[in-house]
C-alpha cells in the first residue's frame, strides 16, 4: 500500500465560520495505482490533494491520518513536511504552469528547487536531460524563459521537475484542464509512461473531466460536497456505477455520437449544499431521486465487492 | 456595493490600525482648521503683543517677531492648507479621471495622443513652472495657487487610472454593456468607474497630500498667496526673519510639524486603505 | 442569415505596429435561419475573435460580415443598436459577465433602459418573469440577488433570458458552458437547443467536440485562424478528412472507447509563418508541397469542405 488515508477531515477557515470542505475521507492507493479523483467544483478534490502535501491556512487540519509507505506523514506541520515534499510525495498544483517565475530561465529555476533540497544540480543534470527527451522537449528549454513555452510544454516541464527525485506519490491537480485536447492526450500519456518506468510509484489524478480518467486511470474515486461517494476500478465506475450521484453524473456527459435530436441528456437538478452549514447525513440527499429518511445519517463508505466502495444507504 | 461587502469592508477597516491612526490625525487637524479660527482671539496678521513672546496662557503658541499671535496664524494657515488640498486634489483627480478613462477606454490613436501629452506634462519640472507662473502674478490667492497645483499634478493619476481602465475594459461585463448598445460615457461611469471606487479614493488621497506638500513648498520659497496666511508662509517668514538663529522655535515648529503630520497621516491612511481594499494584504 | 465573407483580423504589434499578427485569416462560412453551427477550435484558434467580430466588439481588418444582406461593419448609432436588438451574445465566464458590485438582475434594467424605455415598469417586470420562467428559472429565487449568490448555471440562464427579452434572431454562444459543472451544463445546452427549435440561429463556439456534436447541424473546424474543415456535423465527425480533424477526433477523451496508441503530435513552439498550410509543422502527412501554397477550401462531398493539399 503506497498511500493510506484515514478519516482525513479538513476545513477552511472563513469569516463566517468553517467551510467543511473534506469530511472523513478514508481510502487507499496501491503500489503502481493511478487513481483518478473526480467531482464538480467544491467537491473537495483539490482540498484532498493539497491537504496531503501542502496544508496551510486558511486550510485547517481537523483529524485523520495519512500514511505513506508505512510512515505517518505530519501533514499538519508545513515545516516537517518539507522533508517529504518533492522527495517522497510531490504535487503539481492547479495552474502550476502559470506560476513559473517569468524572469527565471527554466534551468535556473530547476537548479534552485533542487539545490534547496540539498541536491547537486550538476549531478542530477544527466537524468534531467534524459527525462526531457522522454517528454519530447529539447534541452534548449533549460535556457528558455517560461513565456517562450506553450502551455503543453510548460506542463511537461512541471511534470519532469515534480518527479525528478522519484517520489512515491505524485498528486496532479487539473494538470490538463487548461490544455487543448490533442495536448491533453499527450500529457496524460506521459503521466502513464512515468509510472510505467517507475519514476513515480502511484499517481493521484484530480480532474473534473471523468472521461480523461477513463482513458488513463486504474481506479476512480468520485467525490461530492466534501464526502467520498464511490471508489472502484475504472471499468466498474464508468459502466456499473452504484452511487446515484455517479450514475447521474456519467449520464449527463455528452459523448461524441450522441445528438440532441436523438438522445436528450439531462443534468442533475438543484445545486450542491453550502459547506458552511451542510445538512446532516449524505450531502447528496437533496438532489437524490432515491433519498429516504435514512439518508439523514452519514452513510458508511462500504466495500460492496473487492475494491469497490460506495457510500449510499440504498446499498444495504 | 452589497450590504455584505460593505459590512466586511467596515470590519476590516476598523481592524486596521494604520487606517485608524491616520484618520484620527487627519480628523484632528481638520476639526482644528474648521473650529480653530473661532477659538483664536486675534486676527492672524494683526500686531497684538510684544515681539517674539514664548508660548503662554494668553498666546498659546507664542507670538512672532512682529508680535502676531502664532496660534491664530496656525489655525488660519491650517484652513488654507486644507483648502489647497481639497481644491488642488480635486482638480488633479478630476483631470486624471477624465484623461485616464478616455485614454484607457478608447485606446488606439486617442490613447497614444493623450499618453504623449501626459508624458510631456509628467516630465516638465512642475515646481519650476509653478515658480515662473507665480512670479508673473502679482496678486495671488489660495484659489489660484490651488488651481495651478491641480493643473500640474494630474499626469500620474491619469496614468494610474488609464492602466486600471485598460484591465477593466476587457472584462466580459463591459462587453455585455457594449452589446446592450450603451454609450461609451455610460459604460465608463456606470460600469467601469464603480469598480474602481476604492482605487479612485486612493488616488484622491495621494493627490490631496501632494497638493498640500506642493503648496507648502511654494509658500516656503515665497511664491504663495499674498493676501492670507498659510503654514508654508509662516515658515517662510520665520526663515526670513531669522527665527532659527534667534531660537524662536514656537514660530516654525507648529506649521512644520502640522504639514508633516497631515501628509504623513494621509500616506498612512492610504496604506491602511490599500490593505483593507486588497484582500491579499488583509490579515485574517 | 449571418454570412462571413473572407473575414480576417490582423493585429499589429510592436513599435508603430510593425509586426503583423494574424488572428483570423480569410474565414468564410454562413449560419442559416434556425440553425446551430459549431465553431470548434483550440485556444488561440481565433474562434472567440470571430464571435466578437460578429458582435462588433472587435473591428474587422478585411472581409465582410453580412447579416440578412446588411454589411454590419458600417453600422453606427441607432442602426447598431437595432442590430443588437436582433443579434446578441453570451460569453464564457458567467461571473465575469456581471458587474460584481451590482445585483444580477440589473442586466434586465439595462435592456429596458436602452431598448424599451416606453414599456411601463409593471409590464416589464411581468415580461422578465415570464422570460425567466421560460429559461427554467424560478423568478422568486433568482431576482434581487448578487451574482455571487447565484450558481454559474443560473447566471448563464440569466444571460440567455436577457437576450430573449430582445427580438433576437441570432445568438453568439461563446464557450457558454465550459465553466459550468458537468451536472448542470447539459441543461443549459438543452435550453439552447430548445431556442433553436423556436427558430433562433446560434453560433456555438466551443473547444469540446462532443458538445459540438450534440447540438449542431453543421461544424466548422478552425486552426490558427483558418478553417481546416467544415460541413454537416455527421460528415465531419464520422468521416474527418483533414489530418487535424483526425487528430482531434483521436484525442477526444470518450467514455465508450479508449485512446488509440497513435504517434504523439505535440507542438514544439515553432509558430513561424509559412507561405503554405498553417498545420504543416504539426502534420503527420505533410509533404514539401504543403509549404508552398495555402490549401484552398474544397468541397469534397456535398456540404463537406476541406482545406488540405493531401486529402
Amino acid at each position: 500500500m503506497t498511500l493510506q488515508v484515514e478519516n482525513l477531515t479538513l476545513y477552511y477557515q472563513t469569516l463566517r465560520g468553517d467551510a467543511r470542505a473534506l469530511e472523513d475521507a478514508t481510502f487507499k492507493m496501491a503500489d503502481g495505482e493511478i487513481m483518478g479523483v473526480a467531482g464538480e467544483s467544491g467537491c473537495g478534490k483539490t482540498t484532498l490533494g493539497h491537504g496531503i502535501v501542502l496544508l496551510k491556512p486558511p486550510m485547517k487540519f481537523v483529524r485523520g491520518r495519512v500514511v505513506l509507505d508505512g510512515e505517518e506523514l505530519p501533514i499538519w506541520d508545513m515545516e516537517r513536511m518539507r522533508e517529504y515534499r518533492f522527495r517522497k510525495i510531490s504535487i503539481i498544483p492547479q495552474y502550476a504552469m502559470n506560476a513559473l517565475n517569468p524572469i527565471r530561465k527554466i534551468g535556473t529555476m530547476i537548479g534552485e528547487v533542487v539545490r534547496s533540497r540539498g541536491i547537486d544540480y550538476g549531478a542530477i543534470l544527466p537524468e534531467l536531460k534524459r527525462r526531457l527527451d522522454l517528454v519530447g522537449l529539447s534541452h534548449d528549454v533549460l535556457k528558455m524563459y517560461p513565456i517562450e513555452l506553450s502551455g503543453g510544454m510548460k506542463q511537461r516541464v512541471v511534470l519532469v521537475l515534480s518527479t525528478l527525485l522519484n517520489p512515491s506519490v505524485l498528486i496532479a491537480d487539473e494538470i490538463t484542464s487548461a490544455l487543448d485536447v490533442s495536448t491533453q492526450k499527450a500529457v496524460m500519456e506521459m503521466l502513464v509512461e512515468f509510472r510505467d518506468r517507475g519514476f513515480v510509484k502511484s499517481i493521484m489524478v484530480i480532474t473534473h473531466d471523468i472521461s480523461i480518467l477513463y482513458q488513463v486511470a486504474d481506479s476512480i474515486m468520485v467525490m461530492y460536497a466534501g464526502q467520498l461517494s464511490e471508489k472502484g476500478p475504472t471499468e466498474v465506475i464508468i459502466h456499473r456505477p452504484r452511487h446515484p450521484y455517479t450514475k447521474m453524473l456519467i449520464g449527463s456527459l455528452p459523448k461524441v455520437g450522441v445528438r440532441y435530436a436523438e438522445t436528450r441528456l439531462s443534468g442533475i437538478p438543484g445545486s450542491p449544499p453550502v459547506l458552511l452549514d451542510p445538512p446532516p447525513g449524505c450531502r447528496f440527499q437533496d438532489r437524490c431521486p432515491v433519498a429516504f429518511e435514512k439518508c439523514r445519517d452519514v452513510p458508511p463508505f462500504l466495500e460492496i465487492e473487492p475494491g469497490h466502495f460506495v457510500a449510499c444507504w440504498r446499498e444495504y | 456595493m452589497g450590504l455584505k461587502a460593505r459590512s466586511e469592508f467596515l470590519y476590516f477597516a476598523w481592524r486596521n490600525k494604520k487606517l485608524r491612526v491616520g484618520l484620527a490625525i487627519i480628523l484632528f487637524f481638520a476639526l482644528m482648521a474648521i473650529f480653530g479660527p473661532f477659538l483664536a482671539k486675534y486676527p492672524p496678521n494683526e500686531y497684538v503683543e510684544v515681539a517674539a513672546f514664548p508660548p503662554s496662557r494668553e498666546h498659546w503658541f507664542g507670538t512672532t517677531i512682529f508680535g502676531q499671535d502664532v496660534f491664530s496664524q496656525f489655525v488660519h494657515g491650517l484652513r488654507a492648507t486644507f483648502i489647497v488640498g481639497l481644491i488642488g486634489g480635486t482638480i488633479g483627480t478630476l483631470l486624471g479621471i477624465l484623461i485616464g478613462f478616455t485614454a484607457g477606454y478608447r485606446g488606439g490613436m486617442v490613447d497614444e495622443i493623450l499618453n504623449m501629452i501626459t508624458n510631456i506634462v509628467l516630465i516638465i519640472p512642475t515646481l519650476a513652472v509653478l515658480i515662473i507662473i507665480a512670479a508673473y502674478l502679482t496678486v495671488r490667492g489660495i484659489l489660484t495657487e490651488s488651481i495651478f497645483i491641480g493643473l500640474t499634478a494630474w499626469p500620474w493619476a491619469a496614468r494610474a487610472i488609464r492602466a486600471q481602465t485598460f484591465s477593466l475594459r476587457v472584462r466580459e461585463y463591459v462587453d455585455m454593456a457594449r452589446i446592450s448598445g450603451m454609450k461609451s460615457w455610460r459604460i465608463i461611469f456606470g460600469e467601469i468607474a464603480p469598480n474602481m471606487m476604492s482605487y479612485l479614493l486612493l488616488v484622491y488621497i495621494l493627490q490631496f497630500g501632494g497638493a498640500v506638500l506642493n503648496a507648502a513648498a511654494l509658500d516656503f520659497i515665497g511664491l504663495g498667496p499674498t493676501d492670507t496666511v498659510s503654514l508654508g508662509l509662516m515658515m517662510n517668514y520665520a526663515l526670513l526673519w531669522a527665527a532659527l538663529p534667534l531660537k524662536i522655535w514656537w514660530w516654525f515648529v507648529p506649521p512644520g510639524a502640522a504639514i508633516m503630520a497631515i501628509v504623513g497621516a494621509l500616506y498612512v491612511t492610504n496604506v491602511g486603505l490599500d490593505e483593507v481594499f486588497n484582500p491579499k494584504l488583509r490579515e485574517l | 442569415m449571418m454570412r462571413l465573407d473572407r473575414v480576417s483580423k490582423i493585429y499589429r504589434v510592436g513599435a508603430f505596429g510593425a509586426r503583423k499578427l494574424p488572428a483570423v485569416c480569410d474565414v468564410s462560412f454562413d449560419v442559416r435561419g434556425g440553425e446551430v453551427v459549431s465553431l470548434i477550435g483550440e485556444s488561440g484558434s481565433g474562434k472567440s475573435t470571430i464571435g466578437k467580430m460578429i458582435l462588433r466588439l472587435i473591428s474587422i481588418t478585411s472581409g465582410k460580415i453580412w447579416f440578412n444582406d446588411m454589411d454590419i461593419s458600417t453600422l453606427k448609432g441607432n442602426a447598431l443598436k437595432e442590430y443588437y436588438r436582433r443579434v446578441q451574445g453570451v460569453f464564457q465566464d458567467p461571473f465575469g459577465s456581471y458587474n460584481p458590485i451590482f445585483k444580477a438582475d440589473r442586466i434586465f434594467q439595462i435592456v429596458r433602459r436602452e431598448f424599451y424605455p416606453h414599456i411601463p415598469q409593471a409590464d416589464w417586470d411581468e415580461k422578465v418573469e415570464r422570460t425567466l420562467t421560460s429559461v427554467g428559472l424560478n423568478p422568486q429565487q433568482v431576482l434581487n440577488k448578487f451574482p455571487h449568490q447565484l450558481s454559474g448555471g443560473q447566471l448563464q440562464r440569466f444571460l440567455i433570458a436577457r437576450a430573449l427579452l430582445l427580438d433576437i434572431e441570432f445568438l453568439v454562444a461563446d464557450e457558454i458552458i465550459s465553466m459550468l459543472d458537468a451536472s448542470t451544463r447539459i441543461d443549459v445546452l438543452n435550453l439552447l437547443a430548445d431556442l433553436k427549435a423556436r427558430g433562433l440561429s446560434i453560433l456555438f463556439i466551443t473547444h469540446d467536440l462532443s458538445l459540438g456534436y450534440y447540438i449542431s447541424e453543421r461544424a466548422v473546424i478552425l486552426y490558427c485562424g483558418r478553417i481546416m474543415e467544415m460541413g454537416r456535423t455527421e460528415s465531419v465527425f464520422s468521416n474527418p478528412i483533414h489530418p487535424y480533424t483526425q487528430l482531434l477526433m483521436d484525442s477526444v477523451p470518450r467514455l465508450d472507447q479508449k485512446w488509440a496508441k497513435t504517434v504523439r503530435s505535440v507542438e514544439d513552439g515553432d509558430k513561424a509563418h509559412l507561405a503554405g498550410c498553417v498545420y504543416y509543422p504539426r502534420c503527420s502527412k505533410g509533404t514539401p508541397e504543403c509549404t508552398k501554397a495555402i490549401p484552398p477550401l474544397v468541397e469534397v462531398a456535398p456540404d463537406h469542405w476541406v482545406a488540405c493539399h493531401r486529402w
